[in-house]
């Protein structure tokens, strides 16, 4: 399969790259790590007239902690999560999901910034980015815009991404003090997007209540979806077990999954519940200082 | 429009002036007669395609040749030197990781590149560094027993072997 014809243009810094998109406005698409993007122009899904490809800027492959927040840049890649040492010790949530995105040699290639412009429900750092309250950094022709998450995605592959805007960065704040996450997702099998996933975060206080709570879901509807119901009845609570089936129970009743390949909607939404349970009970565990 | 591009392949420089949608799997096998590298699924699921690309195992039906201008790639043909076979080869020989063949290169280039970022794997981690490539003979058994063999032989015999070869 060979794509339809485009014309390549590889800017080396993104006020030349924002310049391309200002000139060629929707018949252009920028070029991350293709992973979602040159397979749907193989199918001819996607026919762009120019494609306009970031790899070749420099200092965009960042991924450090500075003033509050971890910065990860537009060509940060899963790969490049997945093995940092500096998100194993501190991000259990984005360790977790950076390793069951996909199989290693699209890790090697895709992007956060990318599956975030992508925003396919099925995409997992939609969900996980929500559950950690993530600022994406959009750069267009005036100045940056830091859009929260919870803003971000609009509908199924569409996002508040002007047409001359780019994904430079992505901001996660740095965990609290007794924090824990986890990130868990069940497929069909090795390298598929998830049946359904989930991430959660949570914050506890002095005498172990929920300070603050973070729930994201993957591919259980038309975005990334928040579950906000399941983090009030959890927020202010202390995490036992009744409480957590609570979350979970609330999570699988505000999710709204479609019945096709990957199962019917009834299944997934009762394995929403429980991989919240357990995701929440490993995120709570996390909190306390446990693996 | 044509673009002129410049490839390491394996050690040696290629120019040449290639479409824009040219994918850097036909690039390799059609423009350059490397067809080691082969094509399964065309759809990003099989890694029969896996070349090294600055170091990194990649799926070449998904990248454009023009992506790999002034960079490093690395083919099966780059395994053996001088005529003699690479550690991972011999393993696939010596422990019939191979059945039907198709899914070698690519699955080799996967085991090369997972053992030049960890030298011992555990038989988890080979299982776990080979999941992007898809074998409907083996069964994977004696795939994990070569990427083992090739990771010992290259413990027992590392730099020296390695200069000697190139
Ligand atoms: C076989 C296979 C299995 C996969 N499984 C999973 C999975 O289990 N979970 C999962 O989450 N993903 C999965 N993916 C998708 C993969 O993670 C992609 O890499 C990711 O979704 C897109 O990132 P990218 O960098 O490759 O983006 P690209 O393909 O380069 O781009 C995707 C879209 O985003 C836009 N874009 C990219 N970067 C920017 C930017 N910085 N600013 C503005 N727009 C931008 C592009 O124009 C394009 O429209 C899979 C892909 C394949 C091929
Ligand atoms: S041919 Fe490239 S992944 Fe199958
Ligand atoms: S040996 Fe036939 S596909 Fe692997």
């Amino acid at each position: 399969m060979i794509p339809d014809r485009f014309e390549y243009v590889a800017p080396s810094s993104v006020a030349e790259a924002v310049g391309l998109l200002q000139r060629y406005g929707a018949e252009a698409k920028v070029l991350a790590g293709g992973h979602s993007l040159i397979p749907l122009m193989k199918l001819r899904l996607a026919s762009p007239r120019y494609l306009v490809d970031i790899n070749r800027i420099r200092g965009l492959a960042q991924l450090q902690e500075d003033d509050g927040t971890l910065g990860v840049g537009a060509l940060t890649r899963h790969a490049d999560l997945e093995t940092s040492e500096l998100i194993r010790s501190r991000y259990p949530l984005l360790a977790d999901a950076a390793r069951v995105i996909a199989d290693p040699l699209v890790r090697n290639m895709g992007t956060l910034a990318g599956s975030l412009a992508h925003a396919d429900p099925a995409g997992d750092w939609g969900a996980a980015m929500l559950a950690v309250r993530a600022q994406v950094v959009a750069t267009g022709p005036r100045r940056d815009r830091t859009i929260p998450i919870d803003e971000f995605f609009v509908d199924t592959f569409t996002t508040t991404l002007g047409p001359d805007e780019i994904v430079s960065e992505i901001r996660v704040p740095k965990p609290s003090p007794r924090s824990g996450g986890a990130y868990l997702k069940v497929e069909r099998k090795v390298g598929d997007f998830a049946i359904a996933a989930v991430g959660t975060y949570v914050v506890l206080d002095e005498k172990g209540a929920c300070r603050q709570v973070g729930i994201g879901l993957c591919n259980v509807g038309a975005t990334s979806l928040r579950a906000k119901r399941a983090e009030e009845t959890l927020r202010g609570r202390v995490p036992d077990e009744k409480a957590i089936a609570d979350a979970a129970r609330a999570a699988s009743e505000e999710c709204d999954p479609a019945s096709d390949l990957r199962g019917p909607a009834e299944y997934k939404r009762d394995l929403v519940r429980v991989l919240i349970g357990r995701a929440l009970r490993r995120a709570v565990q996390r909190a306390k200082g446990g693996a | 429009m044509g673009h002129r591009i410049s490839v390491t392949i394996n050690g040696t420089v290629h120019e040449a002036e290639v479409e824009s949608r040219l994918l850097l799997v036909h690039f390799l096998r059609e423009v350059l007669g490397l067809t080691g590298t082969h094509i399964g699924c065309d759809t990003t699921n099989c890694g029969a395609c896996t070349v090294l690309l600055q170091g990194r195992a990649v799926k070449s039906c998904t990248v454009l040749a023009v992506q790999a201008d002034g960079r490093e790639v690395m083919t099966v043909e780059g395994l053996a030197r001088n005529g003699q076979l690479h550690p991972v080869q011999e393993g696939f020989f010596e422990k019939h990781g191979l059945q039907c063949g198709f899914c070698t290169p690519g699955m080799m280039m996967s085991a090369y590149a997972l053992l030049q970022q960890n030298p011992n794997p555990s038989e988890g981690e080979i299982r776990w560094g080979i999941s992007g490539n898809l074998c409907r003979c083996t069964g994977y058994v004696n795939i994990v027993e070569a990427v083992k063999y090739a990771a010992e032989k290259m413990r027992a015999t590392p730099a020296a072997a390695e200069l000697e070869r190139s």
